[in-house]
């Protein structure tokens, strides 16, 4: 029996999951985050709140519905009778990275297993731009979208205990930014002083689902700057409206 | 002077818990909260606090915390065998508490969670909307010792530490735990659906509030789903066998298969187990066969 997509899955007592075609493309993220504005939309004044990943959405009731089964009726109203408009623009943050072999601690081996120069490395990280598909894993851990095939390499067989705050990393076809020292496996090409989480300020994270993200080399001397800056609160990622 | 208690020992592990945080999910922040909220919720009722007032969770091995100023307190959940003065006391019944007077726990007799609540709820700081200690988002993350802990102490008469509230400890020893399918449920074959309702699993080792992880393995062809979201109550099946039942402080997306999603009830059973206890899976037949 061939599956239809959505399909709407009740998850519990208070949740219910949407499910797409179980693929990862910016065309199915764009209409995913569409049912998800729809959907928030028509729960504006309950406490709800609704996560997509790369293929679902989670709508989470944190108030006291009735029960989970009448509401899934209605989210299938939502979602199959909405009409998709065409995509709307999106942010596109420029991110510094510093790439110093002090930081890029798995540089050289990546280099070397690709038979190219580090320069190499650095210049096929930072010429795409990548989409926020989600946030997961770790507060303001960006799960991005469109690394280049050739620097796909398979995560580290002994995960390191401690990765710093800011390692930007590569694990298998994914690229992203530790948002705090943690234990983690990818290898990790360079370090962002950008800092994607802070507890302190609404939102906590400035980044979203949707947008997309540039990175461009910094010298460890600028690193030191902007991490100056930002702990002065005087350093703001550049952002402009992004086309396609 | 404010009014506060101080950490004399620090015991096991122990966190200052609200019902949660809720609204940060999409920055992939955790819902943390009580592990049980039924006993959360019981101690704040008895006290006539706010339902969703601050507690201190307490696991298996308590603290020591003397009181520098009057208060009222009630203890839920699991019987941690509370001493006051050295004086045993017992759960679900208001104390009195007079300046200076020290709580402290004994030996474990059910359960695995106690709740501390005292009048008008522990008044710690907030992060993101609550109280609900998580490393990286609350200044702490648990108790230490010397750590002071803020409360608004109440100055009582002794006749209203009745209650007549009806306090149900039986789940403290449950070992049914009822289970709605996950969304991929239905990928298992039929004969790992009867291994699953019918093995009686023991709690491992790891036992936290991110998770807790079971001994016996269930051998399954699953293949990994993409990342997908995952709440508190969901049950993965990892490829080696592993059922890991995700609780509050649980991440926001994972990539295991999702086979089960615990009702609110059953996690507060759940959340009342150690090692070697055991539980069985009882899937919801009303909803199984979706």
């Amino acid at each position: 029996m061939k599956k239809e997509f959505p399909e709407v899955k009740v998850m519990g007592e208070w949740a219910i999951l949407i499910e797409f075609e179980p693929e990862i493309n910016e065309k199915l993220l764009e209409k995913i985050l569409f049912f998800k504005t729809v959907i928030e939309e028509y729960y504006i004044e309950l406490k709800v709140e609704v996560i997509n990943t790369y293929n679902s959405l989670l709508i989470y009731y944190n108030s006291d519905i009735e029960d989970v089964y009448s509401e899934v009726l209605i989210v299938k109203e939502l979602v199959y009778t909405t009409n998709i408009p065409k995509k709307v623009n999106s942010l596109i943050y420029h991110i510094p990275v510093c790439y110093d072999l002090d930081f890029g601690l798995d540089l050289e081996y990546l280099a070397n297993q690709k038979k190219c120069s580090v320069l190499k490395i650095i210049h096929l990280h930072t010429q795409p731009v990548y989409t926020v598909y989600f946030i997961g894993f770790l507060p303001g851990f960006l799960y991005l979208g469109g690394l280049d095939k050739a620097l796909q390499i398979s995560r580290k067989e002994q995960p390191r205990m401690k990765v710093e705050k800011g390692a930007v990393g590569i694990g298998e076809n994914q690229t992203g930014i530790y948002p705090k020292s943690s234990p983690g496996g990818w290898q990790i090409i360079g370090n962002s002083p950008v800092d994607f989480f802070d507890k302190n300020t609404e939102p906590p994270c400035e980044l979203l689902a949707g947008d997309k993200v540039k990175f461009y080399s910094i010298s460890r001397k600028e690193f030191d700057e902007i991490s100056e800056e930002i702990s002065l609160g005087n350093f703001h990622l550049k952002k402009e409206n992004y086309e396609v | 002077m404010k009014s506060e208690i101080e950490v004399l020992q620090p015991g096991l592990f122990s966190t200052i818990q609200d019902l949660g945080r809720y609204g940060f999910l999409k920055y992939g922040v955790p819902l943390s909260g009580n592990m049980d909220k039924y006993a959360a919720k019981m101690g704040s009722i008895i006290l006539n606090n706010p339902v969703d007032s601050a507690v201190l969770e307490i696991t298996q091995m308590g603290p020591k915390l003397q009181f520098n100023a009057s208060a009222k307190i009630v203890i839920t959940g699991a019987d941690l065998s509370p001493e006051i003065n050295k004086i045993s006391v017992s759960n679900n019944t208001i104390h009195l508490i007079n300046a200076g007077d020290i709580l402290s726990f004994g030996k474990r007799k059910s359960g695995c969670r106690a709740y501390l609540s005292i009048n008008g709820g522990f008044k710690t700081s907030e992060s993101l909307k609550s109280k609900s200690w998580y490393e990286g988002i609350t200044d702490f993350s648990k108790l230490t010792r010397g750590m002071k802990l803020a409360f608004e102490s109440t100055s009582f008469s002794y006749h209203d530490t009745h209650s007549a509230v009806k306090i149900n400890s039986e789940y403290l020893y449950q070992k049914e735990i009822d289970v709605f399918p996950g969304p991929e449920y239905g990928l298992l074959s039929v004969k790992e659906k009867e291994l699953l309702a019918s093995t009686e699993f023991s709690v491992d080792k790891k036992n936290n509030r991110m998770a807790i992880q079971l001994l016996e393995a269930i051998e399954n062809n699953l293949s990994p789903i993409i990342t997908g979201p995952v709440i508190p109550g969901t049950v993965q099946l990892t490829p080696s066998g592993s059922l890991i039942i995700l609780m509050r402080d649980c991440q926001t997306t994972g990539g295991y298969p999702r086979i089960f999603q615990l009702s609110d009830y059953a996690m507060n059973i759940i959340s009342q187990k150690v090692l070697g206890d055991k539980i069985l899976f009882k899937p919801d037949s009303t909803y199984i066969n979706h």
